[in-house]
């Protein structure tokens, strides 16, 4: 027996979340003698006011869905990848070597090649964590985090060897060819002279990050393998006495992952910067860990999560710009936000399922 | 006696969890120095009832007098300082402490140990000769046995100056003869003035031991008449709320052509820890072999090489051909393929999901036949659903809903979901582990008429259950399972609960010394093998 209804738990509880959040960020920006209130109006002209802030509102957006799904599709199987970032690295380093590397005509076929690199350069960095916790039992949080120092150690090689352009200074891959650049959403959607989203990095990749939450969707709860996934994840023992063989299901779904979290990768690298630099995933991969926590592991939590998080970053970064407010208040406020909807769920749960129950007595 | 204050007086107490109200206006008087049966299927309320009286919960309603005296009880140290004691049916012991460790656990006199551990060591002396309450009081607790573990539970609250002793379910994990000893010493206690209230929801326990009985039904108590003046029958119906068949009705068994055939099967364990040490025996068509035995000597790893998820050296056949134990093609799936159905001991952490709908736990194992398949990539949501409504009507899941979530049936709706599974797919064999337990009495007659049917129509069936009246009245052929060995083959018309409980505790002749030192002797070393295991 449930004992809250369903929509009083996906919608209620983070928006009351949310809210608790935002009260708290407004007492520390009081505290620091600025005005919450405008604080929140800056953030919210800067980041939904104008086309231009949507399309860094979205493009952050995209990042986080990527690494959202990535960190969802393994919890459903009961795996905790915190590797994100490291697969998302890696990723770039896949989009790199294919928009490089291969004579692309079109830009179409260099996306379907970029999204095939990134997700096998993601996927077999995810896949010896997970081979290791399949097989030896090592700790699947410990190595995909190890991971990370490993995937960013090798990027800063690569980029001051292999990748550098012949004397620069820079440590960053040679620009992508023509042929390989995705359209903006100002190539998108600019008509005559009305040019929409002028200069903002949101581009076509977004569609593909929405493709990517209905086939994560669909993959979940419509496909046999997405019901093994889920069974093992709910419970180990049982999935084994069904003949769910625990190795294949981690193995899988950390594959998945890392693919996901990998495809990160065209939205910053091929998308945005077109050509591969250092620290190209700039905490997304973490950020991921509290997309799908807030989104409840579902693809369409994720993305609405990822919507609010791309808000926050576009809307933080308007705040560093206009007023005192220093950057890392920004930060604080992020945590804020993850401390309430991913780490305090229960503190707002509990009075909530009371306030239920008491009113279904009445 | 009559004018004695009631050693525990309960007036109406009420308990609700959300819309679920697990206690209804109960009262209760227990008189001191008798022994108090409480019993109730599974959910009636008796657990939420003692909880309360323990400081577990906290009633919604209602008044506990202790000896005559109003007595709040916010939590279990004010339960303990009210001279209340109580064994739950899981043992609240620290495994690598010594039984006087545990014993003082909490109970310390002072910072330092060594007065409280001396003082303890006298203590239990006392107790033992007292109350037939014998202990090493220096064995660790995860090398004796589960009859000297529960003993050290009693010895725990007796320690704590208990006057009032709350067991529940004691029983469950006894062989026939420790389960006897058991009720010695409750006797003994009751004779130095102890008031005991004893949970059960065996009926014959109840008749043997009890003075008082107290029946509770979907929360409410529906009856308390003296021991003496009631019988079995009578009490099932007021449990039930109707008449039950308390023996199972079965034709003789038309045995077939040989299903399975098992040969010097053997299982060890990560920790080199032999758990079956070589047992054969075989299944025919229309037969039902019992595999009797206390939980924990080899049973659960019988079931689970034959389900396909432990690996074993040794022969099984089915159908005359030979099965894979070791390679990787040994799974689940497997055994499903070649004709062996599995209704697995623990239906919550195998046989079932809980977080799952009702719908989504009817495929489970079977999620690769082809009727569940709506493409090659894509499930066919639709047809489990409505293959769930037809298998829920067939087996009256209540409430029949395919949407619900598994954990929101009885225990019984749980075991019948699981049943309906296996069952309707028309298995050649059916592994059945525990078919009963947890189940309300209602349920378990159906459970046991639809395992004789499957029998009739020409199955073999493996039931391994721990219940030796289960294992009596279904079994066709019993087999006694005791330290990874089958001890025995016994026909259900030819042997009795002495008997088996015997061999159940590695006793093949009659011994010649009192019969349950001999039995304890071996527990004490064999019982502590089984026991390595977590």
């Amino acid at each position: 027996m449930d004992v809250m209804p369903k929509w009083a738990d996906v919608i209620l509880i983070p928006l009351i979340s949310i809210l608790l959040a935002a009260m708290l960020s407004a007492m520390v920006i009081l505290a620091i003698g600025e005005n919450p209130w405008d604080a929140l109006v800056l953030m919210v002209q800067g980041s939904l006011g104008s086309t231009y802030g949507w399309g860094y509102t979205l493009y952050y957006a995209t990042n986080f869905i990527f690494t959202g799904l990535a960190v969802a599709i393994a919890f459903h199987a009961r795996m905790f990848n915190i590797g994100g970032e490291g697969q998302a690295l890696l990723g770039g380093l896949g989009v790199a070597l294919v928009c490089l590397y291969i004579p692309w005509p079109h830009w179409t076929l260099a996306l379907v090649g970029a999204a095939v690199g990134a997700a096998l350069f993601g996927a077999a960095w995810a896949a010896i964590p997970a081979f290791l916790q399949a097989k030896r039992g090592s700790h699947i949080v410990i190595t995909t985090i190890m991971f990370n120092f490993i995937a960013a150690a090798l990027l800063n090689y690569m980029l001051i060897g292999t990748l550098k352009v012949q004397g620069s200074m820079e440590p960053a891959s040679a620009r992508f060819p023509e042929a390989t650049h995705l359209p903006s959403f100002q190539d998108m959607f600019s008509f005559g002279e009305t040019a929409l989203f002028r200069g903002a990095p949101a581009n076509v990749t977004f569609f593909v990050a929405i493709a990517a939450c209905i086939g994560l969707w669909a993959l979940i709860w419509r496909t046999r393998l997405g019901y093994e996934i889920r069974s093992f994840g709910h419970s180990e023992s049982a999935a084994k006495y069904a003949g769910i063989s625990p190795t294949k299901i981690i193995m899988v779904s950390m594959l998945i992952s890392g693919a996901l979290a990998g495809m990160m990768a065209i939205n910053n690298v091929q998308g945005e910067a077109e050509r591969l630099v250092l620290n190209a995933v700039e905490g997304a991969g973490f950020i991921g860990i509290a997309v799908a926590l807030m989104g409840r592991s579902h693809p369409f939590g994720v993305f609405l999560a990822a919507l609010l998080f791309g808000f926050l970053y576009q809307g933080g970064a308007e705040l560093a710009l206009w007023t005192s407010i220093p950057r890392e208040l920004i930060i604080v406020i992020q945590a804020l936000v993850i401390l309430f909807t991913g780490a305090l769920d229960n503190m707002v749960r509990m009075p909530l399922e009371r306030l239920f129950l008491a009113m279904r007595r009445a | 006696m009559t004018d004695q204050a009631p050693a525990i007086e309960l007036k109406g107490i009420s308990k609700a969890f959300g819309p679920v109200q697990a206690n209804k206006d109960i009262s209760i008087r227990v008189m001191p120095g008798t022994i108090h049966g409480i019993i109730g299927e599974n959910g009636a309320g008796k657990s939420t009832l003692m909880s309360i009286l323990y400081g577990f919960y906290k009633a919604d309603a209602g008044e506990i007098y202790i000896s005559g005296r109003k007595t709040a009880i916010p939590d279990s140290q004010a339960a303990i300082a009210a001279g209340i004691g109580m064994v739950f049916q899981h043992f609240k012991l620290v495994e690598n402490f010594t039984v006087l460790e545990n014993v003082v656990l909490g109970a310390e006199d002072s910072a330092m140990l060594r007065p409280s551990l001396a003082r303890a060591r006298r203590e239990l002396k006392n107790l033992a000769e007292e109350y037939e309450l014998n202990v090493d009081p220096d064995a660790i607790i995860q090398d004796v046995g589960v009859g000297m573990q529960q003993r050290v539970e009693i010895l725990k609250a007796l320690y704590r100056k208990a006057d009032i002793l709350i067991l529940d379910e004691p029983t469950g994990v006894l062989t026939p003869a420790e389960a006897d000893h058991l009720f010695r010493i409750l006797e003994n206690l009751r004779r130095e003035g102890k008031t005991i209230i004893l949970i059960t929801h065996k009926l014959r326990e109840i008749m043997e031991i009890t003075d008082t009985v107290s029946v509770m039904r979907r929360g409410e108590m529906t009856a308390t008449v003296k021991t003496a003046d009631t019988n079995p029958a009578e009490l099932a119906e007021l449990m039930v709320g109707r008449k039950v068949l308390l023996r199972v009705d079965k034709a003789p068994a038309q045995i077939g052509r040989k299903i399975l055939e098992v040969q010097d099967l053997k299982v060890t364990d990560d920790k080199g820890v032999h758990r079956l040490k070589g047992i054969s025996f075989d299944v025919h068509a229309g037969e039902i072999l019992g595999i009797a035995g206390v939980a924990g000597n080899g049973q659960s790893e019988l079931l689970e090489v034959l389900g396909g998820y432990e690996k074993a050296t040794g022969k099984v056949l089915v159908n005359g051909e030979e099965i894979d134990l070791t390679g990787a093609k040994s799974d689940g799936q497997s055994r499903r393929k070649r004709g062996i159905a599995h209704v697995p001991e623990d239906r919550q952490r195998e046989g079932l999901i809980m977080d799952f709908h009702a719908w989504e736990n009817t495929g489970f194992g079977y999620h690769h036949a082809d009727h569940y398949q709506r493409s090659r990539l894509f499930m066919d949501n639709a047809a489990l659903k409505r293959d769930t409504e037809e298998k829920m009507a067939r087996f009256d899941v209540r409430p029949p809903d395919p949407n619900l979530e598994a954990k929101s049936f009885s225990g019984g709706n749980q075991q019948k979901i699981v049943l309906a599974r296996e069952i309707e797919r028309n298995p050649d064999l059916l592994l059945v582990g525990q078919p009963t337990r947890g189940v309300d009495i209602g349920a378990i007659e159906f459970i046991h008429q639809q395992i004789v049917a499957l029998r009739d129509q020409g199955k073999a069936i493996l039931l391994v259950s721990v219940e030796l009246e289960e294992i009596l009245s279904l079994s066709d052929r019993i087999a006694v399972m005791f330290d990874g060995k089958i001890m025995g083959e016994r026909m259900p018309q030819e042997t009795d609960e002495k008997e088996l409980g015997l061999l159940m505790a590695g006793i093949t002749t009659e011994p010649r010394g009192p019969l349950h030192e001999a039995v304890e002797a071996n527990l004490a070393t064999a019982g502590g093998d089984a026991r390595k295991e977590v």
